[in-house]
């Protein structure tokens, strides 16, 4: 880990403490969605930003076309091979702290298009915090996976998914892993919280 | 220019004071939902038969119909002192990569013992693609029929009715003197499901749960359609 700047280096305690869940509560409700609608997942994309389920109520209803005023990269659609470097320096251009929510199957994982043109997941190329499953997700679809990133900004850490609700692929991590405990939620820091 | 003639300039707010007064659109999605297609596909539910026996035989025809390539299966013998399904076979992994799956249900056509179908449920969303894919255990549905909730799936009330909907929305071979005519076993906790009965006049919206696309989006009809807005 790099050496810290700002408030990690200080201790954990009741003035840090607030200020983190302050500036966690900023960030979660004024998070500007960058414009990087690719393919039929922007136009649920739009639809999310419409009238109909109005992205506005979450302080997110403007999409910038400047990486450099965003803070959330939404990748709605395929990424091709030749979008990748693309994606890539648009999510460079992006200011700290920034998120990314894989839109859609194509995104996360190249779905149905699995040839030599589309990029097989979009994580090969930038770490995604959260993936929106559906083809295309419908604007509820995105605005859950808006809500879990929320979630994740404001605790640092989603721990829905845990072995005892026989979830995570049948693997129990604490019955197989000797002294493996399950992790608690941390707190996010200054930086990017990854 | 004179006073009244000044008064034109709030000639141009007539509009917007038009559209305040419309019906709100807006569906506030984490507070409410709003009503969805009768025939909408969502995550899938592994369904069993009345008497609680497995529908899934391991026959792998989902996976070989489906073009995403989400679902993996696996099938193994039945004990024959204590079976989980009626054949000699059974799913004993079944895992479907919602990261992949693009709900095309060429999956619940293509089973031949209906064991798959699909719920009306979407609004759910990962944070890493291993907890994407839904093993056996979190897609069967549970003793008593019903689907299993995972904790981060957005589930309301009543919604876990709307399984196996393309089931019976479709006649066998889309023959129309089928419709609306039951032909698919029971499932447990449900029995047999009514029928959707399409366009065939035997229609049963109240058995179905089904709310038409015509009443889902009456707030965007015109007046003079029906609907409400001016």
């Amino acid at each position: 880990m790099a050496t810290w700047s700002g408030l990690e280096s200080l201790s954990h305690n009741f003035l840090t403490g607030k200020l983190e869940e302050f500036v966690n509560w900023c960030r979660e409700h004024s998070m500007w969605p960058a414009t990087f609608g690719l393919a039929c997942c922007a136009i649920e994309m739009m639809a999310a930003g419409a009238a109909d389920f109005d992205l506005a109520r979450f302080g997110m209803e403007v999409f910038r076309p400047s990486p450099r005023q965003a803070d959330l990269m939404i990748v709605a659609g395929r990424v091709s091979q030749k979008m990748a470097p693309v994606l890539r320096q648009v999510y460079d251009q992006m200011v700290e702290p920034k998120w990314v929510i894989s839109m859609g199957v194509c995104a996360s994982t190249g779905g149905m298009f699995n040839n030599y043109a589309i990029v097989q997941g979009v994580d090969e190329i930038v770490p995604v915090d959260v993936y929106a499953p559906g083809c295309p997700p419908s604007p509820q679809t995105l605005i859950h996976a808006i809500l879990t990133l929320h979630e994740k900004v404001r605790t640092g850490e989603i721990t829905r998914r845990r072995s005892d609700s026989g979830s995570g692929a049948g693997v129990d991590l604490a019955a197989e892993v000797p002294g493996w405990t399950q992790p608690l939620p941390r707190p996010v820091h200054l930086g990017t919280p990854r | 220019m004179g006073f009244f003639d000044d008064l034109r300039f709030f000639g141009g707010f007539k509009q917007a004071i038009i559209q305040v007064l419309e019906p709100r659109v807006t569906t506030e999605y984490p507070k409410q939902k709003r009503p969805k297609p009768p025939r909408l596909h969502g995550r899938h539910v592994l369904n069993r038969y009345e008497d609680g026996m497995e529908k899934c035989i391991g026959c792998e025809l989902c996976a070989a119909a489906c073009p995403a390539d989400c679902i993996y299966v696996r099938g193994a013998d039945n004990d024959p002192e204590n079976p989980n399904s009626p054949g000699e076979r059974f799913g004993f992994v079944y895992e479907i990569n919602y990261l992949r799956c693009i709900h095309c249900d060429l999956c619940v056509e293509a089973c031949p013992t209906e064991a798959i179908t699909e719920s009306k449920l979407f609004e759910f969303s990962f944070t890493s693609r291993a907890d994407a894919i839904y093993t056996r255990e979190e897609l069967l549905v549970d003793d008593t029929g019903a689907v299993r909730r995972q904790p981060w799936e957005d589930w309301r009330e009543g919604e876990e009715q709307h399984t196996s909907g393309w089931m019976r929305a479709t006649a066998p071979a889309g023959a129309a003197e089928y419709e609306g005519v039951v032909q698919w076993s029971g499932e447990l906790g449900h029995g047999v499901r009514p029928p959707e009965g399409g366009q065939s006049g035997r229609r049963d919206d109240s058995a179905t749960g089904n709310i038409s696309i015509r009443e889902v989006n009456r707030a965007k009809i015109p007046v003079r359609f029906g609907g409400r807005v001016r």
